[in-house]
C-alpha cells in the first residue's frame, strides 16, 4: 500500500510572528522555517505503517517555494521513499493545494493519504476535509489513533467531548492530531542518505490546477496587546482579589 | 442574503455552539437553521426557539446520527443551492464538515472569523492569532467557521420559527460510525464556562492534577482546562486542551496554574476577560499577559487557597 503525505514549510513553531509594518502579512524574512508540526506527526506514522508491514512506499509532497525542497528532504531523512515539489510562488490557498493533491493522488494512486490538522501559520483546518470531498474518499480528522486492516481504516478521533472512532472504506484521509505519536529525529546518516532520494519538481500547470487566490488579503494586523497586571504577595492578597472580582463568596 | 447554519446538537438539545454562529450569520441575512440527524426533533425544537433564525430545516436520517461529514457535506452542499452563505461554529465538529461543503461548492472556506466587516469581507486570526487577517472573498457563496468567544450569544428562547423537513442522499457509503468515549461532567463545559481553572506539565501526575486542580474548579464553579503538555502527559484528556489547536476559551476569569504561557496556549485564552497566573517562574511568559500574578510553589498555594475560599 502507498502512502500519501503532504508537508508544508511554515515558520518555526518557536519563532514569535512579527507583522510586517506596512500590514501585508507576518515577516518571514530571514526567520527560521520548518516543517509545519503536524505534517512530522504525519510522516511519522507513514514510517510506522512501513515499519509494521502495512505501507510499502511513502511519497511526500510540498506546494510552495523552491526551498521546501529543504522540508521534503526532511521528511526523506525522516523515512519517507521519495519527494514531490510542486513549485509555486506566494500563497497557495488550501482549496487550490487539496486540487493539486487530487491531481498527485491520480497520479500515483496511494490508498492512504495522511495530513495534518491544520498548518500553524494560516490555520485553516481544511486542506484533508477538502481533499476528502474533491476524491470522493472518507475522512478521519483529528486522528489520535489509526490501525489499518482488512481495506478498512480505523480511526480514534480528538472531538470536542472526548474521543470517536470511525471506520473509513480504503482508500481515505486521515488528518493527524497531536497525540498519534511522536516524531523521530533524522539521524545522521539518514540525513546524508536522503540527498540521494528522488525528488521530482513540477509546477501547478504540469496539473492543470488554477491556484489564483479566492480571498483576497486587505490588510494583516497586530491584535490587541493585553497589557500585564499586577503581582500579588501571598494567597490573602489573591483571594481578596477574585472576592472583587465576584468570583468567590 | 440567505444564510444556512448548521446547528450543533446531540440530537436532544442544542449545543451552545450554535448560538454565537447565528449571531454572525445574522448579520449577513436571513438565518436558517439545519439541524441533520437521527431522531433529532427535540433538537429542531430547540432550534426554532432560537432568537433571529426565521426557519428550520430538519434532516432526519441514521445516516445523519452520527453527523459523519461524507453524509452530512452532500445534504447541506445540495441544500445550499438556496443560500449565499453556509455558516457554522468552529467546532470540532463544525472544522469536520465545513470543508467539505467548500469544496463540492468549488468555494474558499473563510475559518475561525472573528467579526463581520461586510458580506464578502471578514476578519480571522491567524499564526496562532499572533496576526488579524481582513480577507475578501470573491466567491459568490461563502462557507464560514465562526469562532464562539468572538460573537455574543443568540438568545436561545424567544423565537418561534417554523420546522421543515428536508431529505438528502443519506449514506455515502465512505464511513461508520464504530464508538464514542465522551466524558460526562457535572461542571460546565469548557467553552461556555464563566470561570476556567487550567493546570499544566507543574502538576506532575494525573493524581496531583486532580488532586490540586479539581478541589480549586469546585470551589469557583470552574471547567477544567489544560495545557498541551498536561493533556500529552496524560494528566488531563484530549478535550481539556486550551490553545491554537485545542480549544479557544474567554471566560470571565482565567486561571493558569503551573503554565508557562507558550504562543500556542496564549492563542487559547488570552482574550479571557481576567488572567490569573500561578507560577513558580517569576519571569515566566504568562506574567506578560496575567491581570494578576502569585509567584511560587503551586503545590502550596493551590490548597491554601482552596481552604481561603
Ligand atoms: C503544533 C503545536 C501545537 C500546540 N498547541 C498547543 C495548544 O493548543 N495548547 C497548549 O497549551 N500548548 C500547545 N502547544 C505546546 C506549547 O508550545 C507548550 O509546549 C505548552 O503549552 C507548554 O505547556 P506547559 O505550560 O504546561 O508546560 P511548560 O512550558 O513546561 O511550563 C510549566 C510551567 O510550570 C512552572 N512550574 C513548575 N513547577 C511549578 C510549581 N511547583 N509551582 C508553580 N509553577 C511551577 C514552570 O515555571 C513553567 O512555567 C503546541 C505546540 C505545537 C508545536
Ligand atoms: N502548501 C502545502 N503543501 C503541502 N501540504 C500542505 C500545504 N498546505 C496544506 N497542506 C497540508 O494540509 C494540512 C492542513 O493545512 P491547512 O488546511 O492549511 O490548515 C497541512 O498539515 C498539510 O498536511
Amino acid at each position: 500500500m502507498k502512502v500519501l503525505v503532504p508537508v508544508k514549510r511554515v515558520l518555526d513553531y518557536n519563532v514569535k510572528p512579527r507583522v510586517k509594518a506596512d500590514g501585508t502579512g507576518v515577516d518571514l524574512a530571514n526567520v527560521k522555517m520548518s516543517m509545519n508540526p503536524f505534517d512530522e506527526i504525519s510522516v511519522e506514522e507513514a514510517i510506522r505503517l512501513k515499519e509494521k508491514g502495512v505501507a510499502t512506499e511513502i511519497v511526500v509532497v510540498s506546494i510552495g517555494e523552491a526551498k521546501a525542497q529543504e522540508t521534503l528532504r526532511t521528511a526523506l531523512a525522516m523515512g519517507a521513499d521519495r519527494a514531490i515539489l510542486i513549485t509555486a510562488e506566494g500563497e497557495v490557498e488550501p482549496l487550490a493545494v487539496a486540487k493539486l493533491l487530487a491531481k498527485v493522488v491520480e497520479a500515483e494512486s496511494p490508498e492512504l493519504v495522511i495530513l495534518g490538522k491544520q498548518a500553524i501559520d494560516d490555520d485553516s483546518n481544511q486542506t484533508g476535509q477538502m481533499l476528502g470531498a474533491l476524491l470522493g474518499w472518507g475522512q478521519g480528522t483529528f486522528a489520535s489513533k489509526l490501525e489499518v486492516a482488512g481495506g478498512n481504516a480505523q480511526v480514534t478521533r480528538e472531538v470536542d467531548g472526548g474521543l470517536e472512532t470511525v471506520s473509513l472504506k480504503l482508500p481515505a484521509i486521515v488528518t493527524t492530531d497531536l497525540r498519534l505519536n511522536e516524531p523521530r529525529y533524522a539521524s545522521l546518516p539518514n540525513i546524508m542518505k536522503a540527498k540521494s532520494k528522488p525528488l521530482e519538481q513540477k509546477t501547478p500547470a504540469d496539473y492543470g490546477v488554477d491556484t489564483a487566490p479566492r480571498l483576497k488579503t486587505l490588510k494583516v494586523t497586530e491584535p490587541p496587546v493585553r497589557q500585564a497586571g499586577v503581582k500579588v504577595a501571598d494567597v490573602d492578597e489573591l483571594v481578596a482579589k477574585l472576592k472583587a472580582l465576584g468570583v468567590a463568596a | 442574503m440567505s444564510v444556512l447554519v448548521l446547528v450543533e446538537h446531540d440530537n436532544a438539545s442544542v449545543k451552545d455552539a450554535t448560538l454565537a454562529a447565528v449571531t454572525a450569520a445574522g448579520k449577513l441575512g436571513e438565518v436558517h437553521a439545519l439541524v441533520a440527524g437521527q431522531g433529532a426533533q427535540a433538537a429542531a425544537d430547540g432550534a426554532a426557539k432560537i432568537a433571529g433564525v426565521a426557519k428550520v430545516l430538519l434532516a432526519d436520517d441514521a445516516a445523519y446520527g452520527h453527523a459523519l461529514a461524507e453524509n452530512v457535506a452532500p445534504l447541506v452542499a445540495d441544500l445550499m443551492a438556496g443560500y449565499d452563505a453556509f455558516v457554522v461554529p468552529a467546532t470540532s465538529n463544525g472544522k469536520n464538515i465545513a470543508p467539505r461543503v467548500a469544496a463540492l461548492l468549488d468555494v474558499a472556506q473563510i475559518s475561525d472569523i472573528l467579526s463581520v466587516e461586510s458580506a464578502d469581507t471578514f476578519t480571522r486570526p491567524i499564526y496562532a492569532g499572533n496576526a488579524i487577517a481582513t480577507v475578501q472573498s470573491s466567491d459568490a457563496k461563502k462557507v464560514i467557521t465562526v469562532r464562539g468567544t468572538a460573537f455574543e450569544k443568540a438568545a436561545a428562547t424567544g423565537g418561534s420559527a417554523a420546522v421543515e423537513a428536508v431529505s438528502g442522499k443519506g449514506d455515502a457509503g465512505l464511513s461508520s460510525f464504530v464508538g464514542a468515549e465522551i466524558a460526562k461532567s457535572e461542571r460546565p463545559e469548557l467553552t461556555s464556562a464563566k470561570v476556567i481553572v487550567s493546570g499544566g506539565r507543574a502538576l506532575g501526575s494525573s493524581e496531583q492534577f486532580h488532586a490540586v486542580i479539581d478541589p480549586l474548579a469546585d470551589k469557583l464553579g470552574a471547567a477544567v482546562g489544560a495545557s498541551r503538555a498536561a493533556v500529552d502527559a496524560g494528566y488531563a484528556p484530549n478535550d481539556y486542551q486550551v490553545g491554537q489547536t485545542g480549544k479557544i476559551v474567554a471566560p470571565e476569569v482565567y486561571v493558569a496554574v503551573g503554565i508557562s504561557g507558550a504562543i500556542q496556549h496564549l492563542a487559547g485564552m488570552k482574550d479571557s476577560k481576567t488572567i490569573i497566573a500561578i507560577n513558580k517562574d517569576e519571569d515566566a511568559p504568562i506574567f506578560q499577559v496575567a491581570d494578576i500574578g502569585l509567584v511560587g510553589d503551586l503545590f502550596k498555594i493551590v490548597p491554601e487557597l482552596t481552604g481561603k475560599l
